[in-house]
């Protein structure tokens, strides 16, 4: 995720009229209601935490997406498109699709046929409870801390762009969410991240149509964007990679290709649990691999309605924005409000009601993946084991509703702390490489490497993430650091994360291996079910070749191919 | 698998908001089409609020009918 700069101008950008507000208000009426009504659905711990397993692709799908579609999401990568052009689509492309493709077609048949309820869960069957420990501590903390940053974001947000108190955004909006997920569960939020992602999608795809209008297509879009900015390159994706000093970003294709391409995405798509459950609640086992590449072609057209707008603001408006340093001292706009800015620009009374509509549905699809994830973690993984080991399925259905609520709560008190202390933001993106990457190479190493043992994983993982902290402490110590853990002085922050959890990546990996082989292998028949060669994997030969997984992640992959070239 | 009898199509769901949004957004903009403000937006002589509108309503209430409680229907 990208970095959303503080927002401190005072001005509101829009106004809304009755009708947005009658927008809004039905959007939160029909949120309620659902949780209400699927209360009755969610009775078994099966249901809470894993919506019954009775998903369809469609679904899981479209949920595994828009719990990662947050409102920041969108309007940051739109301020990151209008700062640095196309190259921020490779979050959306690169970054993403191979690793969505690998969790269905490679990674989900472990997870499903496990039957475990959450990465930290399958880490306890592969290689034991240390394992589990360090990872469901660290994702729990992860998660409320980037709740409750994304929570104040949010309403900062609010307050820029409608005058909204931001006492009252973080409260209304994260009760709501508490409420929901207090209700259904899983289930609950699953349904509502549908309904977000539909939302999100009608709210914002009206300023790409009416944008290209205006500039005349695409081509009218670069010619307007050569006129406004002479001599810089926006508008491709991979020409401008070969230096870290002849991109705006300071990026190196190296980097885009392993740091992001690879431990970035493969950790964050595979094994973060706030999308991988997602994808776990899916009704069979070719479900569950169809579901990720559900996800993953329309992951690929979501640049049209974020990335897309950046570029047509660089074309079709009349200021120039700014960092935003320099539009509080100016008084001008900064890149983050680029998205209310073009919604302002086309959208009237009940559109804009629609795209604000869209902007705090992303917030809360992404909220409510944080909390139902870290309500299951917390029941199964650290509850459940270490607290309350025989009680029975109604008490931790009890226990995961109310470790909702406190979710929410210890969310909004970081949202406070955050307000306090504001220099928090900075670090956040460098939570990723520290918990998300090492996570990657253990649970793909347990997953592909039978010989791969339980201190491996456990030690493999801790050096993993104590290495990663250490390479963000030292840059911090010493900036000239840098042209070892990045490669390059040159490397700005993005590249910073991606080279370092390149590395602690390959550390993680390294202590893994041969820690697992100094020490004794494990039984193989406590491997069944976890891992390559110990796991009977139905075969899809007697379905129809188009309801295959295989089939449409070759459609996916062909289709990625493409539009790179297109963009080269 | 645990199984979910009886309950209603989330896809019933989306279609109801979108059929309540096609109708506000298609009465709203009808009406700033017919009373423009006094500073029209960019692009306002395309009135895409009214064909906005008019394309949420037609699929919500596809939808709605679609995947309405009892329907076999289920995506």
């Amino acid at each position: 995720m990208p970095p959303l700069a503080l927002l401190l101008a005072t001005t509101r950008l829009v106004s809304l009229s009755p009708v947005d507000i009658s927008i809004i208000a039905l959007y939160f009426i029909m949120v309620i209601g659902i949780g209400l009504y699927l209360r009755r659905f969610t009775t078994t711990g099966e249901d809470f935490f894993l919506a019954g397993r009775d998903m369809t692709a469609w679904i899981a799908g479209l949920s595994f997406l828009a719990a990662n579609l947050g409102s920041l999401e969108l309007m940051g990568w739109a301020a990151s498109a209008y700062q640095y052009g196309i190259l921020a689509t490779h979050w959306y492309w690169i970054g993403a699709i191979p690793a969505m493709l690998f969790l269905g077609l490679v990674m989900m048949p472990f997870y499903y046929i496990s039957k475990t309820h959450s990465v930290p869960g399958y880490l306890k069957l592969r290689y034991g409870e240390p394992a589990r420990v360090l990872s469901a501590v660290t994702f729990g903390f992860m998660t409320v801390l980037m709740s409750g940053i994304n929570m104040y974001s949010m309403a900062l947000v609010m307050k820029i762009v409608l005058g909204w108190d931001i006492n009252f955004s973080i409260w209304v909006s994260s009760l709501t969410v508490a409420a929901y997920v207090f209700l259904g569960g899983l289930l609950s939020a699953i349904f509502n991240e549908v309904l977000q992602f539909v939302l999100i999608w009608f709210g914002a795809m009206l300023i790409s149509i009416l944008g290209l209008v205006e500039a005349g297509g695409w081509s009218g879009m670069v010619a307007r964007i050569h006129q406004n900015f002479p001599g810089q390159d926006y508008t491709h994706l991979w020409s401008t990679l070969g230096h870290f000093s002849d991109n705006p970003m300071g990026i190196h294709w190296t980097g885009i290709v392993l740091g992001l391409g690879w431990v970035i995405s493969f950790g964050y798509w595979t094994t973060d649990f706030l999308v991988v459950q997602r994808v776990l609640a899916a009704k069979d086992l070719r479900t569950a691999q169809l579901a990720p590449v559900i996800g993953a072609g329309f992951k690929m057209a979501v640049p049209f309605i974020v990335i897309l707008p950046g570029l047509l603001a660089l074309a079709v408006l009349p200021e120039h924005l700014m960092g935003e340093a320099q539009a509080n001292a100016t008084g001008g706009h900064s890149y983050n409000e680029v998205l209310p800015l073009m919604l302002a620009r086309y959208c009237g009374p009940g559109l804009l009601g629609l795209g604000i509509t869209a902007l705090i549905a992303g917030f809360m699809s992404g909220m409510a993946g944080n909390v139902s994830a870290f309500a299951t973690v917390w029941t199964y993984d650290i509850y459940r084991p270490y607290i309350k080991p025989a009680a029975t399925d109604d008490h931790y259905v009890g226990v995961g509703r109310w470790s909702t609520v406190i979710g929410v709560l210890i969310s909004i008190g970081t949202a406070y702390l955050v307000m306090q202390f504001l220099s928090i933001m900075d670090y956040v993106q460098a939570l990723f490489s520290f918990f998300i990457a090492p996570l990657f190479g253990t649970v793909v190493l347990g997953m592909l490497w039978k010989r791969a043992t339980g201190p491996g994983g456990f030690w493999g993982l801790l050096c993993g993430t104590v290495s990663s902290i250490g390479m963000w402490l030292w840059v911090k110590v010493d900036p000239s650091a840098l042209r070892y853990v990045a490669m390059s002085v040159n490397a700005k922050d993005m590249a910073e994360n991606m080279y370092r959890a390149l590395w602690s990546w390959i550390i993680c990996v390294t202590v893994t291996v041969v820690v697992s082989l100094m020490t004794r292998p494990d039984p193989t028949r406590s491997l069944a079910g976890l891992v390559y060669g110990e796991t009977n994997i139905p075969s899809n030969a007697a379905v129809p070749i188009y309801k295959r997984p295989l089939f449409w992640a070759g459609v996916v992959a062909v289709v990625f191919v493409i539009l790179n070239i297109i963009f080269w | 698998m645990h199984g979910h009898k009886g309950m209603i199509s989330i896809w019933f769901f989306i279609g109801v908001l979108l059929l309540a949004y096609g109708v506000i957004i298609l009465g709203a903009s009808t009406y700033y089409a017919v009373n423009p403000p006094e500073h029209p937006l960019v692009l306002a002589n395309l009135h895409a609020g009214v064909y906005w509108g008019a394309l949420l309503m037609l699929l919500g209430g596809i939808y709605t009918i679609k995947f309405r409680p009892g329907s076999a229907t289920r995506l």
